[in-house]
């Protein structure tokens, strides 16, 4: 048989490294292959040793975009281990931090690599020639979701204010009801944001998934919570590792994570807001309504709009806090070295990231296991184009090139902390 | 004196837990401490937002970053962003998405570019996970840092007696 292979350059605008091979016979996807490099594997290695202390700080450095993720992931792994819980103002203020990355990594994908797909551009500079208003308004919100983590992070690349128990410094009050003043506008913003988006056009694909996300009894997720389904999942973070898998795949460095018994699951906004729709703030809600969406939210395409309704209860949720705050006795708990292990489970902007940290009686790190979102996502978003390639297997390869790049965009699936690039090969035969 | 060189801001780039992919962050390291009063040096990790906010305001922005052209490692380029692009074959392995290329792309079609924008790149050889450069781009490093030392200083006094 003669086989065509078409090779494509790197699809750009997907953070991280990585190869994605897509086989087609006649009208069939014979195979779909996503192969993404792993360095939390290099950090898990790195770990091993350090103190307990250090974790925070080293695997902010895993990624460039969602530092604060993996420093809340390890912060609530340590305590969990120590016995220490962080409640009050420190644990609202965690919150806000976790708005602020929110709000920078949410923006930058919704307005700097996804809305170019739906509008037809090849990128945002070009996008920027014809939407200026646009990309200069998404600059400003970005702006304000850095500005938040600069305030509270120390550094708004890989903060350095954060610890194991809190804070090293908590910022004044005034220099917080200065943060309020632009977030009033960011809110602003991210409510334009929602309209913009629920204008795009979006192909008609629903699938089954199990969405996976935490669920807290009266937040919508950040920090904290149980592990839920929509298929009947609900389990402490703890008993994750009973519960998922992370196996390696022949064609992949990376380790590919799934459900025991069910396989495949879905983490990430989508997954987020279909499980939590109640927990969203009421201005957040009805933006939803008013875009069209409904409580549940099975099109991976839409989750743009999504993106953007969590942008907006980010500046929502950032007011709140602000307005509430007091400042605390102390900048950190008091933290008390002991043997054990913790487990954590945190709302990264791509969805869950699960870190699990053994200690010595010294607060030596054992061992350390990180499950970042991505590697969750990898079968879900195979399993998307297989299901979305027949329909428009007819299309010329570069335009299906196209539209399956955008399909992968769906789940911003991180560079730094799962790919660096994703190399797009079509092989039809 | 001051308020000239305060305009001129110096920014490295990379991620120093990626091999030489730090490069950038390595020389701004060495620089510090050896610049004229008033010169800013900066850490960023390349992804572009922060990157068009690091260097707002600043009269004159010299970045270091590492690139991956096919070159062989440790070959150093400068150029002047403002007369030309940036080769597009230099950050085919940018760890961000929306990176260095895209930053400075973005920032041209906004009208936004620094008066005057310097990029040294410096071609790397291992981006895999882990600490520490290769042999020869440590050897690179430490000419780019001596030479961007000699072009600021003579940049900071030109000005002055200007």
């Amino acid at each position: 048989m003669s086989g065509k292979t078409i090779r494509v350059k790197y699809l750009a605008r997907v953070e991280g490294e990585g190869a994605l091979l897509v086989k087609i016979q006649g009208k069939n996807v014979t195979d779909v292959k996503l192969n993404i490099f792993e360095p939390p594997r290099f950090f898990e290695a790195f770990l091993r040793g350090r103190k307990f202390s250090e974790a925070p700080d080293i695997t902010a450095r895993i990624c460039g975009i969602c530092p604060v993720a993996y420093q809340m992931s390890a912060c609530h792994a340590m305590e969990d281990a120590l016995g220490v819980k962080v409640e009050g103002t420190l644990r609202e203020l965690r919150r806000l931090l976790y708005c602020g990355e929110w709000i920078e990594s949410h923006t930058l994908h919704v307005y700097m690599l996804h809305a170019p797909d739906f509008l037809g551009y090849e990128d945002s500079i070009r996008m920027a020639a014809d939407h200026r208003d646009v990309v200069e308004r998404a600059l400003r919100l970005k702006k304000t979701g850095n500005d938040i983590v600069n305030l509270l992070g120390g550094r708004e690349i890989h903060p350095v204010n954060v610890r194991v128990g809190g804070f090293y410094k908590i910022p004044r009050k005034q220099d917080f009801l200065a943060l309020a003043e632009k977030l009033k506008w960011a809110r602003d913003a991210a409510l334009e944001t929602v309209r913009w988006v629920a204008k795009l056009p979006f192909p008609d694909f629903e699938r089954d998934y199990e969405f996976v996300a935490l669920r807290h009894p009266d937040e919508y997720p950040f920090n904290e919570g149980r592990i839920v389904s929509n298929k009947g999942l609900d389990i402490s973070v703890r008993e994750y590792d009973q519960h998922f898998t992370e196996e390696h795949v022949a064609h992949s460095n990376a380790l590919h994570s799934s459900h025991n018994q069910r396989g495949a699951y879905f983490v990430g906004p989508l997954a987020r807001y279909s499980l939590n729709f109640e927990r969203l703030s009421p201005v957040a809600q009805q933006a939803a309504k008013d875009a069209g969406l409904g409580a549940v939210c099975r099109n991976p395409f839409q989750s743009i709009i999504v993106r953007s309704v969590e942008i907006l209860y980010a500046c929502d949720e950032a007011l709140r806090i602000i307005d509430r705050f007091e400042m605390p006795e102390k900048p950190s708990a008091e933290v008390p070295v002991r043997v054990g292990t913790g487990y954590s489970c945190t709302e990264a902007p791509r969805g869950i990231l699960y870190h699990r940290y053994r200690l010595d009686a010294q607060g030596l790190i054992l061992d350390a296991q990180i499950v970042p979102p991505t590697s969750q996502n990898q079968k879900t978003i195979e399993d998307d184009l297989r299901d979305f390639i027949p329909a428009r297997v007819a299309l010329p390869t570069d335009e299906l090139q196209r539209q399956c790049e955008q399909a992968v965009r769906n789940y911003d699936p991180c560079i730094s902390c799962a790919t660096h690039f994703l190399k797009l090969q079509f092989d039809r035969q | 004196m001051t308020s000239i060189s305060s305009a001129l801001r110096i920014i490295g780039i990379g991620n120093d837990f990626r091999g030489d992919d730090g490069v950038g962050v390595f020389v701004a390291r060495q620089l510090r401490g050896q610049l004229p009063p008033g010169v800013s040096v900066l850490e960023e990790t390349g992804e572009g937002g922060a990157l068009l906010e690091a260097w707002k305001g600043a009269a004159s922005v010299i970045l270091i970053d590492a690139v991956r052209s096919g070159a062989d490692p440790g070959t150093f380029y400068r150029l002047d962003v403002l007369a030309e692009r940036l080769p597009s074959e230099f950050f085919p392995q940018s760890s961000h998405a929306f990176g260095v290329a895209e930053a400075v792309e973005l920032a041209r079609a906004l009208n936004q570019l620094p008066p005057r924008l310097v990029l040294y790149g410096i071609e790397g050889d291992s981006f895999a996970a882990g600490v520490g450069l290769s042999p020869t781009v440590a050897q690179s490093a430490a000419k780019v840092a001596a030479e961007l030392l000699a072009e600021v200083r003579c940049g900071t006094q030109e000005r002055a007696h200007s």
